[in-house]
Parts: C-alpha cells; sequence; structure tokens
C-alpha cells in the first residue's frame, strides 16, 4: 500500500496537523518509503497467533470508588486545572466559538 | 580536595553520609558544572541550580539532626525533560509545551526528591523521545562531549535520552533519569561511555511522564556504573496505583546483591544478531564481552530469535501509532501552545497549533500512526504489527528457556555525526535495531561501556534479561563493567 | 407486529428503530480518576489532573462502575464477558481533553441481552415484545461546550469529562415511537432498579441517540440516521415521529437519505443536521495501551448476581400470581422501583396492623395507593418522595377501615387531614370523634325518624321502587354525620322497610 498527495492531506487532517501543499509533496515519498519498510511485517505466517495485549503477564487492578482519596488524582483543583490555560475565563476553559 | 564532579553516585552518597564533604558542596560543583557546559552542550533545556542546592541542604541539615538519610542522600541528578516537574517548566522538548509548568510532579521524580537526591535541570532530548541523536528537539540539539580524535564535528549523544547522556559523560552530573521506549537509554548510554537500565515494563510508574508509546515507554536510570544505577533504580521503581500497568512487586535490593560472579548461569547469543555488515569493532567489542562473561564462570550458548529482523517494522508501527493517539491532547485548549490564526475556527485552531507546535519528526510519525490505525488498515498494520510482536516475546521466552541472559551489542555503530543520518528517516530508525526487540517484549535491558572503537569513541554491550531479573542483568553488567576497565572519557574541550 | 405506518404520498412506509442509550452509572468518582460526578457543581471543580488529560497522566479504572455494568448486564439477561478490553476512539473536540474517548469497541463488558417491553393496546403494541441488545459497554463521558456566555468563544466545562457511562445499544427491533417509548421507559425501570443509573433524563443522566430508517414493507433496509442526546422519552418519540417523516418526504420526492448525524430541536419538536459533526469520522479505534484487559472472575460476576434486587418483570409477576392483584395495579405499582418499595412497606405494616397475612390484605392496601392515595398526593401537588405519610401511617389508617372503626369516605377526609397536617390517622378520628357508630338503638332511631318524616317515599318503595332504598341511606347516613356504619345501616334499613 501506498500513500499519495490527497491521502496524505487527508491523514493530516485527521492528525489536525495544518500541512502546505509542498509538505505534503516531501511527505509523499517519506511516508512510502517506511510503509513499503513496514510491509515486510505482511510475510510472517501469524496464523493462530494472537495480537500482544499486555506485554508483562499483569492483571489491570481497579481503584476504589472513593472521591479525591489521592489528591493527585482527584478534583476540587479547578486552579490547578487552569494554570497553564492559554485562555481561561470564569473558570471555564476558551475556545473559539463552537456551532453546533 | 576531590574533585566533586569525577565522583560516582555511590561515592557521593558516601562521602555525604560519611562527612567528607557536604552535600551543597556537591550541589555547587555539579551547577558549576552545568554552567560551564550549557553552551557549548546544550544538554539541560532548563537549569535549576537553586532547586539543587536547596536539596542538598536539606540532607545536610537532616545529617546534622541525626536523620536517616535516603538512597539517594546529596546526589545531584538531571531530570529527563519528559518527567513532570512541579512548578519547572517540562516541554519534552517540543514548542507545543514551551512554557508549560506542570501542578504535579511524576511518581519517578518525586520518589528521587524523596530519597534525598536534588534537580540540577531539566535534560534535553529528542522531541517527545523520537529520535536516535537527539536532533528533534525544539530546544537544539545536544552536542556529545565525545569528539573522534583531531576533529571538532559535532557527535551525536544519542537519543532520545541524549542531553542525559551527555552530562554525565561530560561530569555535568553524576546520574539522570533517562526514558526508553525502543532504545532511548540504552543506545545513548553505548554512545557516551556510561550505564543505564530500562527495567521491566511496569518497574517504574509512568505516571507523570509525558508519554510516547504507553505500551513500550519504561523510565530508568543512566549513570557511569552499574552500581549507580543499581542504587537509583531502586530509589526510581515501585508499585504505583495510579498507573494500571504498574508491577505491584516490592523492589529488589539490587545494589546489595549485585555479584559479578557468574558461576552457573548461562549466557546466550542470538545468532540472528550477526548481522551482515556489522562493523568489525561492534563484533570484536560482542566477542570480547562473551570472553569476559566466560571469565566470569558463565556458559555461553547460542540462542535463536528468528523474529528479531521483523522487531523494528513492528516497532515503527506500534509506537507512532500510540503516539498518534497519545499526542491528540496537545491541542493548544488546557496548555501549552495555542496558535488561533484570524478568523480561525476550533478545527482550524487545532490544525494550526500542532502544526506549529510539532517538529517534523513527530509530525512525520504522528502520520504513520494516523494512518495505520484508519479505516481500512488497521488490521493489516496494528493487529499484524500485534501478532508479530507476540512472536518476537515468544522468541524470548524459548530463549531464556536455554539462557539466564541474552549478551548482544547495544547499537550497531559508534556514534554518528550530528546530521549524518538526519536526512533518511529510515536509516536513523535503524539504529535501533539491538535495542528495540527488547522493548517490544517488555524485558529488563541494560547497555554497559565495553571499549572503544577504532576512533577511540565509545561502544556499548547490551544485557538483556528475563521479566523481573533485574538483578542478573545488573550482575552480567558487572562482570563486565569490572573486565572491561573502560576508564575512556571526553576530553574537556567545552 | 406494530401497524405503525407512515402514510406517504405513494403508500405505506415502515419505520425501523434503534436506541444506543447512555446511562451515566452511579458511581461517586468517575470512571479513571477520583474526581466527583455530583451533578451541578461550580464548572471545572470536578475535574482532576487526569480528566484534564494533563501530560503523562493514566486511567486506573474504578471498580464500582465496572460492577454496575455487570450488574446491568445480568438484569437483561445478557452475557458477561470476562474478558473485555478498553478502546480508544480518536477524534478531536473541545470537549475531548485526552483527544480520544476511553470506550469499547472490540471487546464489550456486556454482550447480547434483551428486554421485554409490554403491550399497551392503546399505544398500538397489541402484545409483549421483546427488544434485543446486542450491547453494554463502558466509557467515558465528555466535557460540556457553552456557547452563549462570550461573543466569539465557547467556554469549556470538564466536570462531566470522564464521568463512567454505559452505552446500552439495542437492535433495531423497534417499529413505532411507542415502542421505543415503551423501550426507553422499561430500560430506565430496569436500571433504576439494579441501582446502576439514577435515570434521571432532565439531568442527562439518561440520553438516547435514535437511528431511525424507514422502508416500504418487507424491503430492505433503509439508510438510517443518527440523533443525537434526546433526552426524554416524549422527545424520543417525536424525534423519531418528525425523522421518520422527513424520510419518507425525501424518498418520495426523490431524494436520498444521507448517514449523518442529526439533532433534535425540542422547542420545534424537529431534527436538524449536526453541522460541526459533518465529517465522516475515522475514529481510528485500538487497544488503550494504558490499560491491561479487564478481566473478571467468577466470584465478582456472582457477587454482582447475588446483590441484584427483585427485578421489575418478577415483582409484577409475583404481584399478579402471589398477592392477587390486578395485571393493572400489579404494573403500576411495578414501574418505579420507589412505587414497589413503598407498596411493599405498606403491605407489611398493613397486614401487621390487621394481624393478617400479605396475601389477605394486598387487594385493599394496592387498591387504596393506586386510586385514593395516588389520587390524593397528586391532588395535594406532591409524591412518593415527598408525602408527608409513611407507609407505616397510611398502615394505620387501612387498619381503621378494615377493623370497621371508620368508613371509606371518612377514611378519604381522614386521609387529606393526614397530608395537610401530618398526623396521623387514630389521632385525626379520635379528635375529630370519626369512629363510626354501629350502636343499632342509636342507628333504629335515626331510620325510624327518616321513615317518618318520607312516608311518599316508603309507600314507593313498598309499591316496588326498590331504588329508593339508596335514598333510605342517604338519609340516614346523613343525620348521623357519615359515621354510622353502612354494613348495619342496610341490615337495619331493610328490616325496618320488611
Amino acid at each position: 500500500m501506498s500513500v499519495d498527495t490527497a491521502t496524505v492531506a487527508k491523514i493530516a487532517s485527521l492528525a489536525r496537523i495544518k500541512v502546505s501543499e509542498a509538505e505534503v509533496q516531501a511527505m509523499v515519498p517519506e511516508l512510502n518509503g517506511i510503509l513499503a519498510w513496514v510491509e515486510q511485517l505482511g510475510e510472517v505466517n501469524v496464523a493462530g497467533v494472537e495480537p500482544m495485549t499486555a506485554v508483562i503477564p499483569n492483571t489491570l487492578r481497579l481503584r476504589a470508588d472513593v472521591v479525591n482519596a489521592d489528591p493527585l488524582t482527584g478534583g476540587d483543583i479547578r486552579d490547578a486545572v487552569l494554570a497553564n490555560a492559554p485562555v481561561a475565563e470564569h473558570g471555564f476553559f476558551g475556545v473559539p466559538k463552537v456551532i453546533e | 580536595m576531590t574533585n566533586l564532579t569525577e565522583l560516582t553516585l555511590a561515592e557521593i552518597r558516601g562521602g555525604v553520609a560519611a562527612g567528607t564533604f557536604k552535600a551543597v558542596e556537591v550541589a555547587e560543583s555539579f551547577n558549576a558544572a552545568v554552567a560551564d557546559a550549557q553552551a557549548a552542550l546544550n544538554a539541560f533545556i532548563v537549569t535549576t541550580p537553586e532547586a539543587a542546592l536547596a536539596a542538598a541542604a536539606k540532607v545536610d541539615a537532616d545529617r546534622a539532626a541525626g536523620k536517616p538519610l535516603g538512597k539517594m542522600a546529596g546526589v545531584p541528578i538531571g531530570m529527563k525533560d519528559l518527567f513532570a516537574t512541579k512548578g519547572v517548566q517540562t516541554t519534552a522538548a517540543s514548542k507545543i509545551l514551551a512554557g508549560f509548568k506542570p501542578e504535579y510532579e511524576s511518581t519517578v521524580s518525586q520518589k528521587l526528591w524523596d530519597a534525598g537526591a536534588g534537580m540540577l535541570g531539566k535534560l534535553n532530548l529528542d522531541q517527545f523521545a523520537m529520535g536516535s541523536s537527539n536532533e528533534t528537539s525544539a530546544f537544539g540539539n545536544v552536542i556529545s562531549p565525545w569528539r573522534r580524535p583531531g576533529d571538532t564535528a559535532p557527535l551525536a549523544p544519542g537519543g532520545s535520552s541524549g542531553g542525559s547522556s551527555a552530562a554525565i559523560a561530560a561530569r555535568l552530573c553524576p546520574a539522570a533519569t533517562g526514558t526508553d521506549t525502543g532504545g532511548s537509554i540504552r543506545q545513548p548510554a553505548a554512545f557516551t561511555g556510561i550505564s543505564g537500565i530500562k527495567p521491566t515494563y511496569g518497574r517504574c510508574s509512568r505516571w507523570g511522564v509525558v508519554a510516547f508509546a504507553s505500551s513500550l515507554d519504561q523510565a530508568g536510570p543512566m549513570a557511569r556504573t552499574v552500581t549507580d544505577c543499581a542504587i537509583m533504580l531502586e530509589a526510581m521503581a515501585g508499585f504505583d496505583p495510579k498507573d494500571a500497568t504498574s508491577l505491584d512487586m516490592p523492589v529488589p535490593d539490587w545494589s546489595a546483591a549485585l555479584s559479578a560472579d557468574l558461576r552457573g548461569k548461562k549466557v546466550g547469543i542470538p545468532r540472528e544478531y550477526r548481522l551482515d555488515g556489522l562493523s568489525a569493532d561492534v563484533a570484536k567489542s560482542w566477542d570480547d564481552g562473551i570472553a569476559w562473561l566466560k571469565d566470569a564462570g558463565a556458559e555461553v550458548v547460542d540462542v535463536s530469535l528468528p523474529h528479531s529482523k521483523y522487531a523494528l517494522p513492528t516497532y515503527y508501527i506500534i509506537a507512532p501509532a500510540e503516539a498518534s493517539s497519545n499526542l491528540a491532547r496537545y491541542d493548544g485548549v488546557r496548555y501549552g501552545l495555542r496558535d488561533l490564526p484570524d478568523g480561525a475556527n476550533l478545527q482550524d485552531m487545532y490544525a494550526a497549533t500542532r502544526a506549529a507546535g510539532f517538529g517534523p519528526e513527530v509530525k512525520r510519525r504522528i502520520l504513520i500512526g494516523t494512518y495505520v490505525l484508519s479505516a481500512g488498515f488497521y488490521d493489516a498494520y496494528y493487529t499484524q504489527a500485534q501478532k508479530v510482536r507476540t512472536l518476537i516475546a515468544r522468541d524470548f521466552e524459548e530463549a531464556f528457556k536455554q539462557c539466564d541472559v541474552i549478551l548482544a551489542p547495544t547499537a550497531p555503530s559508534a556514534a554518528f555525526a550530528l546530521g549524518e543520518k538526519s536526512a533518511d528517516p529510515l536509516e536513523m530508525y535503524l539504529n535501533d535495531v539491538f535495542s528495540v526487540p527488547a522493548s517490544l517484549a517488555g524485558l529488563p535491558a541494560m547497555s554497559v561501556p565495553a571499549g572503544v572503537d577504532a576512533q577511540g569513541l565509545p561502544l556499548g554491550l547490551q544485557i538483556i534479561g528475563r521479566p523481573f531479573d533485574e538483578q542478573g542483568v545488573l550482575n552480567a553488567g558487572l562482570a563486565i563493567e569490572q573486565r572491561a576497565a573502560f576508564s575512556a572519557k571526553p576530553e574537556k574541550w567545552w | 407486529m406494530s401497524n405503525y405506518r407512515i402514510q406517504g404520498a405513494t403508500g405505506e412506509w415502515e419505520v425501523v428503530i434503534g436506541l444506543e442509550v447512555h446511562a451515566q452509572v452511579t458511581s461517586n468518582a468517575k470512571l479513571f480518576s477520583g474526581s466527583a460526578t455530583a451533578f451541578g457543581a461550580e464548572p471545572n471543580s470536578q475535574v482532576s489532573l487526569v480528566d484534564a488529560a494533563m501530560p503523562g497522566m493514566l486511567p486506573v479504572p474504578n471498580m464500582e462502575c465496572i460492577r454496575q455494568a455487570v450488574r446491568t448486564g445480568i438484569a437483561i439477561n445478557a452475557q458477561i464477558n470476562k474478558w473485555s478490553r478498553f478502546d480508544r476512539k480518536n477524534y478531536f473536540y473541545a470537549d475531548l481533553p485526552q483527544g480520544y474517548q476511553i470506550s469499547q469497541l472490540y471487546h464489550p463488558l456486556v454482550g447480547e441481552g434483551s428486554l421485554t417491553i409490554e403491550a399497551d393496546e392503546k399505544a398500538g403494541i397489541p402484545e409483549p415484545k421483546t427488544i434485543g441488545i446486542e450491547r453494554i459497554h463502558v466509557e467515558q463521558d465528555a466535557g460540556k461546550l457553552m456557547h452563549d456566555q462570550h461573543p466569539t468563544m465557547s467556554y469549556v466545562d470538564l466536570n462531566r469529562s470522564g464521568v463512567a457511562l454505559m452505552e446500552i445499544v439495542s437492535r433495531p427491533d423497534m417499529a413505532s415511537p411507542a415502542e421505543a417509548g415503551a423501550y426507553l421507559s422499561k430500560l430506565r425501570t430496569i436500571l433504576r432498579y439494579v441501582g446502576s443509573c439514577d435515570g434521571n433524563m432532565d439531568q442527562g443522566s439518561m440520553r438516547a441517540d435514535v437511528n431511525v430508517s424507514v422502508r416500504r414493507a418487507g424491503e430492505a433496509l433503509g439508510t438510517r440516521t443518527e440523533t443525537k442526546n434526546v433526552n426524554s422519552v416524549r422527545f424520543v418519540m417525536a424525534a423519531i415521529e418528525h425523522e421518520a417523516n422527513r424520510q419518507v418526504d425525501v424518498l418520495e420526492a426523490g431524494g436520498t437519505i444521507v448517514q449523518e448525524t442529526r439533532l433534535f430541536d425540542p422547542d420545534t419538536g424537529s431534527t436538524r443536521s449536526m453541522r460541526s459533526k459533518e465529517d465522516a469520522h475515522d475514529y481510528r479505534y485500538f487497544p488503550d495501551p494504558d490499560l491491561l484487559p479487564l478481566e473478571l472472575t467468577d466470584a465478582f460476576v456472582e457477587e454482582c448476581r447475588a446483590s441484584l434486587p427483585e427485578l421489575p418483570d418478577a415483582k409484577r409477576a409475583r404481584y399478579v400470581d402471589g398477592l392477587g392483584l390486578s395485571a393493572y395495579n400489579a404494573a403500576v405499582l411495578t414501574a418505579e422501583v420507589e412505587t414497589a418499595r413503598w407498596f411493599e412497606a405498606l403491605l407489611s405494616a398493613t397486614a401487621a396492623a390487621q394481624s393478617k397475612g400479605e396475601a389477605d390484605v394486598a387487594k385493599q392496601a394496592s387498591n387504596w395507593l393506586t386510586s385514593e392515595f395516588f389520587g390524593a398526593l397528586n391532588k395535594a401537588g406532591k409524591d412518593l418522595a415527598s408525602s408527608p405519610i409513611s407507609p407505616e401511617g397510611a398502615a394505620e389508617l387501612l387498619a381503621l377501615v378494615g377493623n370497621g372503626t371508620i368508613s371509606g369516605s371518612i377514611a378519604k377526609a381522614v386521609l387529606e387531614k393526614m397530608l395537610e397536617t401530618g398526623e396521623g390517622a387514630n389521632a385525626i378520628v379520635e379528635r375529630e370523634g370519626l369512629k363510626q357508630n354501629s350502636d343499632t338503638g342509636a342507628i333504629e332511631a335515626v331510620i325510624a325518624d327518616v321513615l317518618a318524616k318520607n312516608t311518599d317515599k316508603v309507600e314507593q318503595y313498598k309499591g316496588g321502587k326498590e331504588a329508593l332504598f339508596g335514598f333510605f341511606v342517604g338519609q340516614t347516613m346523613k343525620a348521623m354525620q357519615g359515621k354510622a356504619n353502612p354494613g348495619i345501616v342496610n341490615e337495619l334499613l331493610k328490616k325496618a322497610l320488611a
């Protein structure tokens, strides 16, 4: 499989990265080079092989249903949450107006 | 008076504890070395001399008060700028996080401070840890303190933990944190003649570490000796309920149990790693390593890791796929850069912000990752890669039925010059050929200095162990360290 | 079979409906963080570093959310998948801080199940119908955007971001707005019985994405549209009605239906295309590498099963078969878990107060509750939750009727007083002297007086106009301020008129 300029533009749009026409042109051969190289995986016989789900045998631990048990993962920290915001007003993050 | 910056972590800790010198004196020495080298090496993105001094002063006060001292008491370290540090800019070497000051401290850095370490500064790295030469940082290249004889061409310190490796090799800090996704601790360690260990996946909490590829990312220590690595790993490792992939296991006292006596141990040599065109220097150092481990009492056996050649392509599907999703949060809404062109709507803002904030290699990987996950391609790329990953892990399981650790080169060559490989991404990726398989299998692996090549540049040997067997890895590393007697150091030119 | 059809200009159309219901899981903390889930907090106050997707933050699942979803799955007789996994659904939006929603696509927690809606002739549901439920998966809710607070900006509140939702996906088994409404109501009832969701649709705890398509009888499925976030049963029915008719109009005018996301406008009762979600999404789902597979033990699932209360279908059947209630009463009393709980408390208190078995007083209690009490509460602008009368207080009143202390009509007056003052039935009856008079001598005297004053009517009665009997009862009762024992009045009147 290989990509053309339209595909690269579409991927860039999906990834929300603005790219110029020239950048797209430059990326096509680069990405194709990488894709052609990774496609050698297609030759591996994976019949009956499960995709890896956990690299080290381990089970998913679950958390107790307690609010703010650990301040590092709890709420009531509005100032900290907003501290680095490019735009924060009245306790909200601000973004360009969205029309739904 | 001793030159304090020449001391190892263990020596500093011992000297502070014994009262030979004050922790503050140590911090001052390293602060000075950092300041002196910053312009030439660019190893740090931010320096925090006052933090180093404050931590040291506390250790000195604690010692004076007769309080017990932590594992890292009095040791100033560098912190890779991928770890969130409260109130100190944390960028992952990307413009998209310029100015970001976290309101939280990563678990690993907090553990280090709790153990008495102090922070000299935030170390430069490849942007979002994506790179093998530290040439993708938005804050400029890190320059290796090493040079080829009679040549001033800047060399790569390796990547992505290039700031860490350069700083340690240049004696700007005795130890530093690194993170390893496909070799980012081991390869820079090899390039700069230091040691570094990536522990078993899950040993060190990922909480507060800027994510690159979640199923691969693992933090670890980098230092000049195996013992130092063992001590620092003890301080960094441990169960963290905030990380669902964290290992709920006790942290062994690795440094106390260190032993270079390998009698009864088997060392596997993977035949697939004997690549065509492996440099003679690297091949020779590998042979040296085999001889040293035999000398330490180990039995050497041939093992096979048949899917090795697929490790890199597997990695270059899985890591970008995870990264494309992990990096979606950098959108200019809650922190970091926002680029809002006139009249832009929300989606325009995202695209402009991310275009302005991410460097070319990060964009390249996000696009590859987005593509391999996109409709119609997911199974062919991502699912296939995860199946091959299963086979790669199985290869190691099989091999470890015949041996206790595996010995291999860390990288296919010594350090290359900056710019030498940056034109072709694929050529750069191939640098990780020996380090990526252990990452894909989540195994502990370390690099120790094994000698120098014909040009006098360091070469590293890699030891890969069974899951949870950091001890076996460290012991074999110690056996090599003792026999390699690596004493080369970069001549100070900065 | 539903006989619901859209009458188009060119003939009849069937409607095919599937619902994806998002139900907020009842839990104290969010799905992957420790911040609170309470409704109506200050903006961004219930947001952790994890919910705000700060760099390096990681999710750890909340066991209670998993437990509630499993309990819900058992309640709809669904398969519980002991191995499930969380996937990331990738898209960019200002209410989605991570840039992906953690959801479950490939391996949901709960598999195939079903629920049954009751027959409702009036609504065009001639017989009970089983609606398939394809799956329930657990996922994160998004934050909230406010568009009307600033001229050029939208404001983002992440309080809801990361709250646990169950997405309950039905099969496209519904064929009319009424069936969809009944399905949604029944689902809500079950969730509230289980306690896994409070079902407060006006607070957004439960909302439905409505998939609608139309087709001519017997033809293949048409293209469907998805109307997002409809937040009441009535709106769901209105959205289907409107959307089905719109689709028929489009098709009959020679157009085609675009598979798209639409928005329901409650003010106009119509749906419209959602501009912001127009582009065809490629969500790039893949397993969340921050989380391991979710593996449940048998013991965990068994604990979930054992913790379930009696569910509405079983309860209704027991009310009919075991307690002898009418099907109607059983349906009314089981429709809301609070009603059933109230009824059962009343039943137990009534049986105790009258030293009878529950089955012996069930009819009395259920009739009184559904006819007298609901009506009185309604008149007083109250409901069971705000009722000043407890089940025990009501049982006291019913006991007074049961043992003949007061009559049914006096009981009505006492009930009104109880609602008004909060006083107990005994106290009111005592103070106001409402005890029924069973003194035969006194009653006989009144009867004699009534008959003496109405000799003409006595003549007519004796002449065969037996309907006048009621008149004499009424006059007697009136003369005794309603306190005479009606049974005794009847008996003595018959004797006197014989």
